[in-house]
């Protein structure tokens, strides 16, 4: 489930937003300006069903989401939808794995401290005896000037 | 005919050794006459998989899903504990104290080794790094592969952490590690070919049960690992999903 972010769980100074999810969800997001740096040497992974909702996390994924595993699992991916993403993005993730294709872009992510985290994100539909069953995303340490680019790009897509 | 099995190319010789007492071992066990076969060079025994000559693999999880999607190989057993990581390092000379120093154009030293060689990869992109921007020095050992970096031949090196961890004391004392990786789920694994399928059930729990008596241990223990732990088509599909997102 995803529940409005409540100030006690914020670490910082914070905005506040309504966003409108997938599926009829509605989330107030708190959300600040600390950065935490992605992790050397790591990768993030999780996999969800085909509409997304969460079926299995790794290690990193739980560290860097600031969420335990029980928070993360049935839960939608949304769950880590961050106010600074245009919704075009996951137009096109979604387009893209729906027509079995691998996508592959950069992603800010919103913690559950109300703090941020970007990743570069690469999905792809789980296919067994021909059938997909749902996907996965593996999230990689991007690289700065990559990261920038988007920071310039990202507010334009709105 | 004779079974054959053979290791990924990706073992050191010293490593060797082990496995020809393990296939001795494995004969023995199940009645099976059974080859060792040791190419010396991915491209060889990509050749053999091709011309179907192989009926079991220790395998580099890069070729995992080749294995299992054209030729069709199921998974066994992997090494207990034994996940691939690699590792960057650099001469302990060097100016390079963060990966994201490294610049375009810099002398990048590896092996044919190829899980360990994208895994390597992946820890260079944060410096906009990518296989069509440096100058790759392709080395037959990880041995010489510290060597370039030590000549300063190389401006950094990619390794397997359990060949970094293994290099003698005066070697890894003139190296600067970078980034060890700590992927935790890509692993080799000891996979059977569809002319031995049918006896997949009773060769996956003679292995599982290796460790059981003081022999099988010995014969693990040249291996460099304590037992095996079982591989389950649903794990390595997903071993295989993972691979494929490395991959671009
Ligand atoms: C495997 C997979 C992983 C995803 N990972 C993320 C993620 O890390 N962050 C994120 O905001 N959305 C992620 N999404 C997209 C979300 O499902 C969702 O589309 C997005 O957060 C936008 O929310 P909305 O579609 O409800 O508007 C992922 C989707 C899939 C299928």
């Amino acid at each position: 489930m995803i529940y409005d972010m409540k100030p006690e769980q914020v670490i910082g100074d914070y905005k506040e937003v309504r966003l409108d999810l997938f599926g009829g969800i509605s989330r107030v997001c708190l959300y600040t300006e600390i950065e935490t740096p992605y992790p050397d040497g790591k990768l993030i992974v999780s996999t969800t069903d085909n509409s997304g909702v969460i079926t299995h996390v790794n290690k990193s994924f739980v560290e860097m989401s600031g969420y335990t595993e029980d928070e993360l699992l049935n839960a939608p991916h949304s769950i880590l939808r961050h106010p600074d993403m245009p919704p075009a993005a996951f137009k096109d993730l979604w387009d893209t794995i729906s027509a079995g294709k691998k996508w592959q872009g950069y992603v800010k992510n919103l913690r559950k401290d109300g703090g941020y985290y970007w990743v570069k994100a690469t999905v792809i539909p789980n296919v067994r005896n021909g059938v997909v069953v749902g996907y996965t995303s593996v999230r990689r340490k991007p690289s700065r000037s990559k990261v920038e680019a988007c920071i310039k790009l990202y507010p334009t897509l709105f | 005919m004779p079974y054959t099995l053979t290791v990924s190319p990706d073992f050191t010789p010293d490593h060797l050794s082990g496995w020809y007492i393990f296939n001795t071992w494995l004969q023995k066990t199940t009645g099976e006459a059974i080859h060792l076969e040791i190419f010396n060079s991915f491209l060889a025994q990509h050749e053999a998989i091709q011309d179907d000559e192989i009926d079991l693999i220790f395998a580099n999880p890069f070729d995992a899903a080749m294995l299992v999607r054209e030729k069709g190989f199921l998974p066994l057993v992997m090494a207990q504990g034994r996940s691939d990581e690699a590792v960057i390092a650099v001469s302990s000379d060097s100016p390079i104290i963060d990966v994201t120093e490294l610049l375009p154009g810099c002398r990048v030293a590896v092996t044919e080794d190829p899980d360990v060689r994208l895994m390597g990869m992946i820890m260079l992109e944060p410096a906009d790094l990518a296989t069509d921007n440096v100058q790759t020095h392709v080395c037959d050992s990880y041995v010489l592969v510290a060597k370039q970096l030590l000549r300063g031949d190389a401006d950094v090196g990619i390794f397997l952490a359990e060949a970094y961890d293994g290099l003698s004391n005066i070697i890894k004392k003139q190296l600067k590690m970078l980034v060890r990786s700590q992927i935790d789920v890509i692993h080799h694994a000891l996979m059977v070919g569809p002319r031995l399928v049918d006896r997949r059930d009773e060769l996956r729990n003679t292995l599982l049960a290796m460790n059981n008596d003081e022999k099988g241990q010995d014969i693990l223990k040249n291996l460099r690992f304590d037992a095996w732990n079982s591989v389950e088509d649903a794990d390595m599909e997903f071993m295989i999903d993972l691979m494929d997102t490395l991959n671009t």
